[in-house]
This record gives structure tokens, sequence and C-alpha cells, in this order.
């Protein structure tokens, strides 16, 4: 890969103790949220990471940001390893690489004054003096779209898109390279989505962010990222260009999850109804052998129960298209 | 955008303390308080008012021919004690030792508790284990006890009592805040710190201590109030601050010889004791409405005038 590469994921895997059972029959099993993650994000680019909930991508998420351990794999951004970074060694990094969460109500202080929130990571990093900080806190106020004058306010005085805004001006201060995003518009509005969608989008045009975009909602992600990444119980099945995602989308997981993206115009025919997919997804406590996929995928063969598929470029793709899949759906083949 | 701007935004600490206005036990509370207070700052001035010094033993005036205290009256407002002491001169410096052994007193346990406990809820594992074994070793132990050997090992006094009784207090609050703590710890706010890389002192401080603050302030103010019946107890029991400092629980166990001849003895401290302990109880409980986001008097008030 000749392209920059800011960020990449290698194999990254993260599990977490669960106790089951009760009584003499107690014991702590692992459960992998995160089951062997690969993947590069290029310098300006958004990579959307689509699932359903419970597949992993919040997890996956919090590793990349490292606010949780790895139990596997490397993060390595801009050339450096942070896997096993100290706190200390993370510091320098903790300023290039940025999160907006998904809750604007959780992800506030509600007993801290806005303007205080925002100011965090120029007293974190000893950056600047009170004045200069209040100053470059009510510019951040003014470019995400937040009256400045609000800086002495409450969380609760905000509303979810506004309070998001403060997460954004927050996650921005210190101008990041890197921000993951995760799912930062599900808790709003439908109105208010498309607002910070846009905000988020000019500000990747003018401080030449990267994102990582998390979402459980494909129609969401299409908008905004030039690369979508499918995950499903813990894995990648599918990464590919956003158009060709849309268009030629090989993994039949990915199939499903657009069919379930609803017509804008209802009077438009579609060219096949929504697949249905049966059951839930498996327990990632005991997942599914060979392919993870297939006890729910309508294409499972013998071969999918005992052998975990690659992801490898299929039908002719490019090597920027790869699914996860022995039997990849071809151009115009349908579930 | 414009109806943001006219709509009053009110803070959390603002809220809280509107609805303190709006209790009026509260306010009387406080009153009884600002009193208490003024009483201790001005207690020389009630020596020069009266004439009498608070340790002076007026066998003179003070004590009837038979040697028996003076009741209430014009030269000693509130009578006097078996050595012929003013007791109104004296309860006014006693309150000086009570407020201060209950604010000094309960603001130690207070930072002790909440540093404690914030620590353990923080750091969890190890850390809060061994905390939180300590905490409970604390509450177990028999405090009066306790307190009454280690005061008569290291001899009575003031600094003691205050420790003694900081140091038997602080585990409660510890507790409490611990486990506030730990349900704060996970959430995204604090996460959020985490990313931009705090420090885990700033996490405790800046991001969850805020959080914490109204049920220690809750505390600190019911702590008050069972410090200075503890400091009572042990002066009480001769064992808190020495004679011949007057301390209203030295003042109760003088009285307990006169009672019989001399009820204000008993009367007059023993008020000022009650008085005091339940303003502060009555408003601990006050406080803790008004910070409590689901117990909006100010909401309920307002529609019942409406």
């Amino acid at each position: 890969m000749s392209e920059d590469v800011l960020v990449r994921l290698k194999d990254v895997v993260k599990e977490f103790p669960v106790k089951t059972g009760s009584g003499f029959g107690r014991h702590t099993e692992r459960l992998q949220a995160v089951a062997g993650v690969s993947l590069d994000l290029k310098r300006g680019e958004t990579l959307g990471l689509v699932g359903e909930t419970g597949c992993g991508k919040s997890t996956l998420a919090r590793c990349v940001v490292r606010l949780l351990e790895l139990d596997g794999g490397q993060v390595i951004f801009d050339g450096h390893d942070l896997s096993d970074a100290s706190p200390a060694a993370l510091l320098p990094y903790r300023r290039r690489i940025q999160m907006v969460f998904q809750d604007p109500y959780g992800s506030l202080n509600p007993r801290r004054r806005v303007g205080s929130i925002i100011g965090d990571p120029f007293e974190i990093h000893a950056i600047g003096t009170a004045v200069e900080r209040k100053h470059k806190v009510q510019d951040l106020m003014a470019l995400v779209g937040l009256n400045p004058e609000h800086y002495n306010r409450f969380p609760n005085e905000f509303s979810g898109g506004q309070r998001q805004r403060i997460g954004i001006a927050r996650a921005i201060a210190l101008r990041p390279e890197f921000i993951v995003c995760d799912e930062p518009t599900s808790a709003l509005d439908v109105s208010i989505q498309a607002q910070i969608l846009n905000l988020l989008a000019e500000l990747q045009a003018e401080l030449g962010l990267t994102y990582l975009f998390i979402a459980h909602d494909l129609s969401v992600v299409r908008h905004v990222s030039d690369r979508v990444a499918v995950m499903y119980l813990g894995r990648i099945v599918e990464v590919a260009p956003s158009e060709s995602l849309y268009d030629h989308a090989r993994h039949p997981y990915t199939r499903a999850l657009l069919s379930a993206i609803p017509a804008f115009d209802p009077d438009e025919t579609r060219e096949h109804a929504a697949v249905k997919l049966a059951g839930d997804p498996p327990s990632p406590l005991d997942p599914p052998t060979g392919c993870r996929f297939h006890p729910r995928c309508p294409r499972a063969q013998t071969r999918c129960m005992s052998e975990a598929p690659s992801l490898l470029p299929r039908h002719g793709d490019g090597p920027d298209h790869l699914a996860e899949c022995h039997f990849p759906l071809a151009d115009g083949e349908t579930l | 955008m414009n109806t943001a701007t006219v709509i009053r935004g009110r803070g959390p600490w603002q809220l809280a303390f509107e609805r303190l206005r709006n209790d009026r036990a509260a306010i009387a509370c406080i009153i009884t308080l600002l009193i208490a207070v003024l009483v201790a700052i001005g207690a020389p001035l009630l020596a020069l008012l009266t004439g009498h010094s608070p340790i002076e033993q007026y066998s003179e005036t003070g004590l009837s021919a038979t040697g028996i205290p003076v009741g209430p009256g014009a030269e000693f407002w509130l009578g006097t004690d078996g050595l012929g002491r003013d007791v109104l001169v004296r309860i006014a410096y006693g309150t000086r030792i009570s407020l201060l052994v209950g604010v000094v007193a309960s603001g130690l346990a207070v930072l002790i508790g909440a540093t404690v406990g914030i620590a353990a809820g923080w750091f969890g594992g190890a850390v809060d284990n061994f905390l939180s074994r300590f905490m409970d070793a604390v509450l177990s132990l028999p405090f009066l006890v306790l307190a009454l050997a280690l005061a008569s090992l290291v001899g009575p006094g003031l600094g003691v009592s205050i420790f003694l009784i900081a140091f038997f207090s602080w585990a409660s609050v510890g507790r409490v805040v611990r486990a506030e703590a730990r349900a704060i710890r996970n959430r995204e706010y604090v996460q959020a710190a985490r990313a931009m890389g705090a420090s885990n002192l700033r996490i405790m401080f800046v991001e969850m201590l805020p959080m914490v603050s109204a049920t220690i302030i809750v505390y600190a103010t019911l702590l008050i109030p069972a410090a200075i019946a503890f400091e009572a107890t042990l002066s009480f029991l001769g064992l808190g601050v020495p004679p011949p400092t007057p301390t209203w629980g030295n003042m109760l166990a003088d009285a307990m010889a006169y009672y019989k001849v001399a009820w204000w003895l008993l009367l007059f401290p023993g008020a000022a004791l009650l008085g005091v302990t339940f303003a502060f109880n009555l408003l601990g409980d006050s406080v803790r409405d008004a910070l409590d986001p689901r117990h909006d008097t100010t909401i309920a008030t307002s529609a019942e005038d409406e």
C-alpha cells in the first residue's frame, strides 16, 4: 500500500470475561467481542463501520482510541504501535486521536459548565493561559454552530443536537488528525442528524480529518463514507469503497442489510423485496464454527460450517473490495 | 434559536438553592444556626456586657450564703453553676467549642471519606477491595469504647477530640461515596475524559467529585450534629476538652450534682445542644431534598400556588 495509511488495525482481538451459570456450575467464560479485525484508514478518508447492535463495533472503537486494552493484535497510528503503550506514552497521541460519543446526554458531565467541558483538552494538555483558552473555546463554539455567549451554561440547557455539537467542539479542540465517531447521530432526531453529519463533513474538509464513523444504519454511513466496512459478530465480513459496496455487495449479510434500507419513494419498485434473515445473531460467547454467519445464511453449504472464509477480493474485484465469504454473490445475483 | 435566550437557564446548584429558599424549615434552621454562630463569635462581647469571665468563680455574688448556685436574674441572666460561674457566658464560650469541633471534625471526616471513596470507586479492583475492607473494619469498631480508651491513653484535649470524631466518622461517608463513584466511573463523560488523556487525579476530582458533591454536602450537614453530640459525650465523660474551658458536655456533667436544686444548669446547656444538633439535622434533610432532582419542591409549590 503506497497510500498514506494513518491508522492500521492488525488482527485486533478484545475479549471480556463473563460470569455464567450459578452455584457450583458458576464459571467465567470469555466473550470475544472483537475477533481479529484488520483495517487500514487512509489519511483524510472516512471509513464507515456498520453492523447490528452487539456486533462489537463500539468495542472496536474503544480499542482504537485505547480506552480498552487489546487482548491481541495491534493498533498502529502514524507508524507507532499504540497497543501496549503506557498511559504516559499514550498522552501525546491522545491529542491526535479523539472520539465523539454516541449519547450526547451521557458524554457531557451534567455538573460542569459547557465552556469548561470544551476547554478540557486544553487544560489536560496544558495549552495556553486561562484567557487564551476561553477565547479558543468561544472560537470552537462558533465553529460548530453554537452561540459563544452560552459559554457559562450547563449541558441540561441545550438540546440533543446542540449537545452533540459540544461533544464535537471538544473533540476538535486540539486539531486532531483522527476522530472516532461512535454512532454520533443515532440518539438524535432525523432532522438534526443531517445537521450533525454536515457539520462533521465541513470540519473534515476544513481540518483535514480522518474519521472512523460507526453506525448501525447503512443509509447514514453511505452519506458520509468513502469506504464502508461491515461487521458481524466481531469480524469484518466485507469492506469496500462506498459505491462498490452499495452496488456490488458480495457478502450475503451485506445484501441483507442493504435490502433493509427503506425506499425513499414508496412508488419506486424495488428490484427485490427486503431479505429477512433467519433468527437472531448467535451469542458471541459461543460463536458458530466455520463462517460465523452460516446459521443465518440462505446460501450456506457444508463447507461454511467447518471452514472459516478469509477476507479476500471476490468475483474479480479490485484489492480494495474484500469479502469474507466462500460463496459470494455475483453482480445481479439475488439472495 | 432566540427562545433559548429568553428561557432563563438555571444550573443544578442554583435550582437547589432556590428549593432551599422555599423551604421554611430550612430557613428556620439556618436562622437558628446563624444565631449560634453569632453567639460563638460574640462570646467575648457577652462577657464584656455581663462583666463576667467564663472561668472566674464569683463566690460572693454567684453563690448563696449556703453555697447553692444562684438562679436566673438580673446579675446572672441564666444563673450560675456550682462554683459560682456565669452559665450564660459559659454557654456562649461552649458554643465555640461545639461549632469548632462539629465543623472541623466533620470537615476532616468528609475530606478523608470522599477521597477514599472516590479512589476506591475509580480504581476498583484490588485498591477498591483493600479500601472497602478497611472502611468496613473502621465501621465495625465499637467507637465509644475505643474513643474513651484512646482519649484516656493520649490525654484529653480539643485536638484529640477532633481527631477521634473524624476517625470514627469518615468511613460512613467513604462507603456511600464509593458506591456512587462506582456508578459514575463507567459514564460516557468519564470515558471521554480518559480518551482525552485526563490523569487519574483529574478524573477523580474534576469529573467525579462534582457528581458526588451533593452526597458529600448532605453527609457533612448530618455529620456536624453527630460530631457535636459526640464531643459533648466525650466532655460529659471527662475525656473531651479539659476544664475549666467550658463546653456544653462538661457543663452538663457538672450539672449532674446540682440539677435537683438548680434546674437551669441542666436546661440551658441541654437546650443549646439540642437546638443546634436539631437544626443541623433538619437542615441536612432539607439540603438532601433540595439537591435531589427527583424531589422538585419548587415545581410542586409553584403549581399549588396557581
